[in-house]
């Protein structure tokens, strides 16, 4: 179920600023890789290339490649759709649809790929539900909008409607950054939990969740503002926190930079 | 096997298969030739109709052909995108069509009087034989009754912003601001029709030995209706920009707050109040309706708009537009054309400014 | 203005205290920071007192009375409307609101409002049919499909379209469209005569059609407009969501930016209809002006309220116009219960994104 992910000399522009350079990894599947660095080192936008959002965004656009099992996802003739319902993505800010009740919010991308039968969908919505530890605090208000629940919850909702298409691979744009401690606890809890059944990427700011939740860890970095970000290390988590070979990493984990 | 293979057989990516066709370009104006040859086939074979027809019967059929074809390379999904940014796109170029023949009418029949006698003389003693004529009359009517339209809107406007802005709190302000959302609404007849009955039938025949009087001035009231809610909120707007500190800057000085209205606030926000101004002025020159219930509609020269009927450049279009005489239309094609420049000018002019104003980014 | 003049006193250069006046008021209470019986604050001697008349209030006031005036305004024009209205409508022979012919200027008038609130209405709606798909269109075209570089000209525009004043588009209407319209409808009533809108024996041209379809390409540029601010303010994220489920644009636009955008674009359509109620010149050129209830939408004819004001004005007597001024007062009262409708769902949509946010 879950791919591996193998990126090659990944670069990305908005219009003719450059944001990432030629960035390399290989994500393998059924871990959860966490991407760290400062503000503005392209992190983000290298997690958007990874399902193609981040050509939504006027005059973006990206060289090199990035395979999922063999698959060139920028090859010309991949459909664009397809490839974002196999990687499903996850925002800073919790985003339900503020006009759905909980229950259209979860099954939103089912019923956008055209599964119409209502058992089913029920039966999906409930299982993402459980998967994203929600379905016991909503269960009895399905039909309430999904905007009146807390943030953490609102995340977890999202998260559930994510995964109810099923994809193989779960970005996450720093999915903590707007919740509390113990709602972030409970995402952390939850991704340990999926890492199961997905490939995860999660992009942080914070470094103590990094070292928590991942098994591997990629550091990007610039060198100055509108210089292009870089992967500067890419190992596994113990590594790069115990004994990072780059004096930048070290500099960063240790707080003597950014 | 995922759910979604299971359940919506349409969908044609797997977990293992991301890739889909295209539709070609070729194929696209393929269809869209095949469904134009088919309409005209039609109309033509059955003698249905003319160029017009085949050209919407060629779009329905293109339509149903691209749905149909698309729909068997990319997917039903991939078609209805399609079909909907075809549609779309569609609509544009419906509504560009009467905008160009607008455009292009005004400017071809628009010259033929655009002369020195039009812009010099009024229509006193035009009979529906004489092809002279023309609008100065109208000219002088619309400069001078939006100016004293505007002579009274502004200051009202721009205080009633101001009080919406800096003193209005609570229930009487939030039902002020309501009713000059609604006010906006107001059908421009019924403004003349107010204007009518309040100063024309009631207030004016005490001035005139009790008979009611027309005037230029009654129309300028009649405007200024119109044009009150659109400068209100308009500079609402732009008070609302000024940036906060500005105003405590000036209260940390110890400057009480009308002078920091007159002397701080409204000058930053100056250019936006002249853009909305000059969006209002250019609106009310175009008003028909009103000018012609109060004014009077004059055919001679008359500078004063107190006494004496006047007319407007708006109601002269009307009034040419229903005139008998073969040199009317030439005369009303000419005055919109004029018209229509005076108040695109104004409204580029306010926006060109309203572009510059930093403010409002 | 009646300035204090013990204000003005060179100590307290500072004074009408226009400053602490709002800022007490923010706290909820009306007291002013000294008073009288306080003592000297501090080593600079006695705060200055409050001016009770100073130009703060002068100027307060003025402002408030020019606020207030909106409201005047619109209470003064049902006021004089009904006072001219009322006595036209006694000396009326007939009943106003139900009697379908307009001959208020005899010496028994005869006139009733049906005919043209029908023909009112019927216009206008035909005209919101033809322009709301299509406004709806250009707006999504223009928030979601062009370029920048295309959108902002074209949006100017669209904009400039609302700037026509509407005598050209009557004009328009008149000399150049009435042509296409004819042959359109001679067309329409060949073929779907058996179609009652479409029946008839003509002439055809001077028809509710020719109306609605000049004052659609009129309600056209309002509607895109407001839509199109309407559906840039759908939230980035959102549409982004959409996007990550794998949906294509058009879905992404039906999950995300309609449902969003829907209390807004009816609260567009509904000023798109209050505007076309109220057009006056351009339906006086192009209506047939017939008193009859007919749906029949291609012969000419058709009628409403505002253009038999701006038609049968010029022979009006005195319960003449007094009539026209009573179709005027069903006008306003139509007019603003539809506007008041269409702002109060604006309203309570800004409250709601308001408390959101």
């Amino acid at each position: 179920m879950a791919k591996r992910i193998e990126a090659t000399n990944v670069t990305s522009y908005y219009g003719s600023f450059k944001a990432i350079d030629s960035v390399s990894m290989t994500v393998e599947p059924k871990t959860i890789t966490a991407l760290i660095g400062p503000s503005g080192c392209g992190k983000s936008t290298f997690l958007r290339s990874v399902n193609r959002m981040h050509e939504v965004l006027p005059g973006a656009r990206i060289e090199g490649s990035l395979t999922i099992d063999d698959q060139n996802i920028y090859d010309p003739d991949v459909d664009v759709t397809a490839v974002r319902r196999m990687i499903g993505m996850v925002f800073q800010r919790p985003n339900p649809f503020p006009t759905m009740s909980i229950y259209e919010n979860v099954v939103a991308g089912l019923k956008l790929n055209g599964v119409k039968k209502k058992s089913v969908l029920d039966d999906a919505a409930e299982q993402s539900l459980k998967s994203a530890n929600l379905w016991n605090e909503v269960k009895d208000r399905l039909g309430r909008p999904g905007a009146g629940l807390s943030g953490g919850q609102q995340q977890r909702l999202c998260i559930a409607r994510t995964i109810a298409v099923e994809p193989q691979v779960v970005l996450m744009d720093e999915p903590c950054s707007a919740l509390d401690p113990i709602s972030t606890l409970a995402i952390e809890d939850l991704m340990f939990k999926l890492k199961d059944r997905f490939t995860i990427i999660i992009v942080t700011h914070n470094m103590q969740q990094a070292a928590r939740v991942s098994d591997k860890t990629g550091f990007f970095s610039i060198d100055k503002t509108g210089d292009p970000g870089r992967l500067i290390e890419y190992d596994d988590t113990q590594k790069i926190f115990s004994n990072p070979t780059e004096k930048k990493t070290e500099d960063y984990i240790t707080g003597r930079f950014g | 096997m995922s759910l979604l293979d299971r359940e919506a057989s349409g969908v044609v990516m797997t977990p293992d298969n991301i890739r889909t066709k295209r539709l070609p370009l070729a194929v696209n104006l393929g269809i869209a030739v095949a469904g134009l040859a088919i309409a005209a086939a039609v109309v033509y074979g059955f003698g249905i109709g003319n160029y017009v027809l085949v050209v919407v019967l060629g779009v329905v059929f293109y339509l149903i052909g691209l749905q149909i074809v698309a729909g068997r390379i990319e997917g039903p999904r991939t078609a209805r995108d399609r079909m909907w940014k075809t549609l779309i796109y569609a609509a544009c170029l419906l509504a560009v069509l009467p905008l160009a023949s607008v455009v292009w009418t005004l400017v071809s029949k628009g010259v033929q009087r655009l002369d020195g006698n039009f812009f010099g003389s009024s229509m006193n003693n035009i009979g529906a034989r004489d092809p002279e004529g023309g609008a100065y009359h109208a000219i002088i009517g619309t400069l001078e009754q939006v100016g004293v339209a505007t002579l009274i809107a502004v200051p009202l406007g721009v205080l009633g912003a101001i009080y919406l802005v800096e003193y209005g709190r609570g229930r009487f302000a939030n039902t002020v601001r309501f009713f000059v959302d609604v006010m906006t609404g107001i059908p421009s007849i019924v403004a003349g029709l107010f204007i009518l009955s309040f100063w024309v039938l009631i207030v004016s025949p005490w001035f005139n030995n009790g008979t009611p009087r027309f005037s230029g001035f009654a129309a300028s009231l009649a405007l200024t209706v119109l044009m009150l809610p659109t400068i209100v909120r308009s500079t609402e707007e732009m008070l609302r920009l000024v940036p906060g500190p500005l105003r405590e800057g000036a209260y940390a000085l110890g400057v009480p707050q009308w002078k920091t209205i007159l002397q701080v606030v409204l000058p930053t926000a100056l250019p936006g109040i002249v853009t909305g101004v000059m969006l209002a002025v250019a609106r009310a020159a175009g008003e028909t309706a009103p000018v012609l219930l109060v004014a009077g509609g004059a055919a001679s020269i008359n500078f004063n708009p107190f006494e004496g009927g006047q007319s407007s450049l708006a109601l002269y279009v009307y009034q040419q537009a229903g005139d008998a005489s073969r040199y009317a239309p030439a005369r009303a094609w000419t005055a919109a054309l004029t018209l229509v420049a005076i108040v695109l000018i104004l409204t580029i002019a306010a926006k060109l400014l309203a572009r510059r104003n930093s403010l409002s980014k | 203005m009646g300035d204090n003049p013990s204000s003005r006193s060179e100590n307290t250069t500072a004074s009408d205290l226009g400053v602490t006046g709002r800022h007490t008021r923010g706290a909820g209470t009306g007291v002013s920071p000294s008073s009288h019986d306080d003592p000297p604050i501090g080593g600079g001697g006695a705060l200055p007192k409050k001016a009770r008349f100073g130009m703060e209030a002068g100027f307060k006031g003025l402002s408030v009375a020019a606020g207030a005036m909106v409201l005047v305004i619109i209470v003064a024009i049902a006021i004089f409307l009904i006072s001219k209205a009322v006595p036209a409508i006694r000396a009326d022979n007939e009943n106003f609101l139900t009697f379908n012919q307009w001959f208020p200027n005899e010496t028994e008038p005869r006139f009733g409002i049906a005919v043209l609130a029908f023909g009112t209405v019927l216009t206008s709606i035909i005209a919101l049919l033809v322009a709301v798909p299509i406004a709806l269109g250009i707006a999504l075209f223009l928030s979601h499909y062009a370029p920048k570089r295309l959108a902002t000209p074209l949006g100017f525009v669209i904009d400039l379209l609302a700037a026509v004043p509407s005598v050209v588009f009557g004009l328009w209407g008149r000399d150049v469209f009435m042509e296409p319209v004819r042959e359109f409808s001679g067309w329409l009533n060949k073929y779907f005569s058996w179609i009652p809108i479409f029946g008839g024996d003509g002439p055809f041209g001077r028809s509710v059609l020719l109306g609605s379809l000049v004052l659609a390409i009129m309600v056209l540029p309002i509607v895109t407009s407001l839509s199109r601010e309407v559906f840039r303010q759908t939230p980035g994220m959102n549409e982004e969501a959409a996007l990550a489920l794998g949906s294509t644009k058009w879905e992404m636009i039906r999950t995300a930016v309609l449902p969003y955008g829907k209390p807004g674009v009816i609260a567009a359509v509904m000023l798109g209809l209050g505007r076309a109620l109220g057009e006056t010149i351009a339906l006086a050129m192009t209506l047939g002006i017939v008193f009859n209830i007919s749906f029949n939408i291609i012969e000419n004819g058709g009628n409403s309220i505002a253009a038999n004001i701006a038609n049968a004005f010029g022979e009006a007597n005195e319960t003449g116009r007094g009539a026209l001024i009573a179709s005027g007062l069903v006008l306003f009262a139509i007019t603003l219960v539809v506007n008041m409708a269409a702002r109060a769902i604006i309203y309570r949509r800004r409250e709601f994104r308001d408390s959101a946010a």
